[in-house]
């Protein structure tokens, strides 16, 4: 089971602004990319102008492997957008580059996902213009 | 000044009735409460020198002290989020400590259940500003969009780290509807529930139901600060600020601090903890009774943790069966109803509470409650505050 798109219903597309520009840019690719510190290396997740660790605004969008492993899940019984038709899952996955991001899984069962599920992004077009990093479980 | 011990008293308190269509606007419900906590401390507009506010309300300072006839504001602050209530009674404390005013109101007024909702179903990208755009490009599109959900991915992971069961949670609404029933005020007035109601109740987002979360409101509050000295001529005993703090740490965001190593806990709210004790110079055992932030229940359990009342992951251990958390108990928890069983107002009826314990008001009355903590915006930025019957 994968979500079910309301298409009469329009789903929020993401407001690309200046600091996440890189990170839809490549998932437009179909290319999973994290902003990397050029100064420490640092991967990060969300974006942020920024690195944490050394405060250097220097910064690439390096490439994921795009494996990682589910870190939490929730299944929305009720939807709180009408373009999603629920009930549909929201999973955290943690990256093998230690980032965690929001997304869901694909063909899959609510109750078939797993705490540490190892999984791997696939990219699902969505809409004109609009395309979404999702996970399936590996193996 | 590192600590503001006995700077600052609440001398005047007020709340409307909670409702689901309070028929007022926001602006008269805050000038209707400001009015009554002033006549509480036997004080008059013309006294009031200092306005705090929830960021968000709908009530402006301009418009309060035009509405009022209050001529002679010298100072006007205001906090965000989940964390305000006890940030804001915080700032004024501070405000009187230092002398910028001398008698100071803090309001809250919310329609949250008639005029709109607490959580919209849709953002536009038009009303938010680069931070809120930074964390909600990364979860609307995934239809991860209600504040219900976004507290139960870290409740999930919570409840994996410690071995938990989702019908643990029941046993905090379950009191909070107890105590809320007791409370002519509430929005649960004579309607308890019982556990087998909350097992009963439907699932939101897996893996929480509708009972874990609070209940839309209108209504509003108002509190009045001074100093201790002013406080001694005033018509009420003074309750005294003896501890307040708020905390904000690397990656806490508003209920999604997913990007940390650990997000099975609330380190903000255990920075508060260690603040207001020390402040405070009481330890956990002192506390009489709680006004924690019930606005997500499983959050309560969190709470207890963090603020050092139990060992991590034993919070849900410390709420079962309710024995400990209910009248009569050792610790009591969120005596008026709290946002589950009184009415969601963001946390300012919690702080409202303490004052009630202490005056020996309340409708669930602590014997000898000369001790109260409140604790404001678990999930995020947090706040808290000791307050005590003594100087």
């Amino acid at each position: 089971m994968s979500m079910v798109y309301d298409t009469e219903h329009p789903v929020p597309i993401p407001p690309i602004i200046w600091d996440n520009m890189g990170y839809w840019e490549g998932i437009n690719r179909h290319e999973l990319v994290f902003q990397r510190c050029k100064e420490c290396g640092t991967w990060r997740h969300p974006p942020r102008p920024v690195c944490p660790k050394c405060r250097s605004f220097e910064k690439e969008w390096a490439p994921s492997t795009g494996k990682g492993a589910v870190y939490s899940w929730v299944t929305y019984q009720e939807s709180p957008h009408p373009g999603f038709k629920a009930p549909y899952s929201v999973a955290l996955v943690e990256m093998e580059e230690g980032v965690r991001l929001v997304s869901n899984m694909v063909d899959i069962k609510p109750e078939e996902i797993s705490i540490g599920m190892p999984v791997e992004v696939v990219f699902e077009d969505i809409a004109e213009g609009l395309t979404l990093p999702k996970f399936r479980k590996v193996g | 000044m590192n600590n503001i011990k006995n700077r600052a008293a609440i001398v005047g308190i007020s709340m409307t009735k909670f409702s689901k269509d309070s028929e007022r606007t926001e602006l008269y419900l805050t000038c209707q409460c400001i009015k009554a906590a002033l006549d509480d401390a036997g004080l008059t507009p013309d006294d009031v020198d200092g306005l705090v506010k929830q960021t968000d309300d709908a009530s402006d300072e301009h418009a309060v002290t035009s509405s009022m006839g209050m001529g002679n504001l010298t100072y006007f602050g205001e906090s965000r989020w989940g964390a305000a209530p006890s940030a804001m009674a915080m700032r004024a404390a501070m405000g009187v400590a230092t002398g910028v005013a001398n008698y100071i109101v803090v309001y809250r007024s919310v329609n949250g259940a008639s005029k709109r909702r607490m959580t919209p179903s849709m953002r536009t990208s038009g009303q938010m500003s680069t931070s809120d755009l930074l964390q909600w490009t990364f979860h609307a599109p995934f239809g991860h969009m209600s504040d219900a959900g976004r507290v139960a991915m870290i409740v999930r992971r919570y409840m994996h780290e410690f071995g938990i069961n989702n019908d643990q949670f029941g046993w905090v609404p379950t009191v909070c509807r107890e105590h809320g029933a007791r409370n002519a005020n509430s929005m649960f007035y004579q309607k308890p529930i019982v556990f087998e109601d909350y097992l009963k109740s439907k699932m939101i987002v897996e893996p929480l139901r509708r009972m874990d979360f609070y209940e839309e409101a209108d209504a509003a509050a108002a509190l009045v600060v001074t100093t201790p000295e002013r406080a001694k001529d005033l018509k009420q005993r003074p309750v005294y600020v003896l501890g307040a703090a708020q905390h904000m740490a690397l990656e806490t965001e508003e209920l999604t601090s997913y990007y940390r190593p650990s997000i099975s806990g609330l380190p903000e709210m255990g920075k508060v903890g260690e603040k207001i004790f020390t402040m405070a110079g009481v330890a956990p055992k002192d506390i009489k009774c709680v006004q924690l932030d019930d606005s997500y229940g499983p959050f309560v359990p969190m709470q207890l943790e963090e603020l050092g009342f139990c060992n991590q992951g034993e919070g849900v251990d410390f709420c079962n069966r309710g024995d400990r958390i209910r009248l009569g108990g050792e610790l009591p928890l969120n005596t008026s109803g709290g946002s589950l069983g009184e009415g969601h107002i963001h946390g300012m009826n919690h702080v409202i509470e303490a004052v009630r314990q202490i005056r020996g008001t309340s409708t669930a009355q602590v014997k000898d409650a000369e001790l109260v903590l409140v604790a404001s915006g678990a999930g995020g930025p947090a706040s808290g505050l000791i307050l005590g019957g003594k100087s």
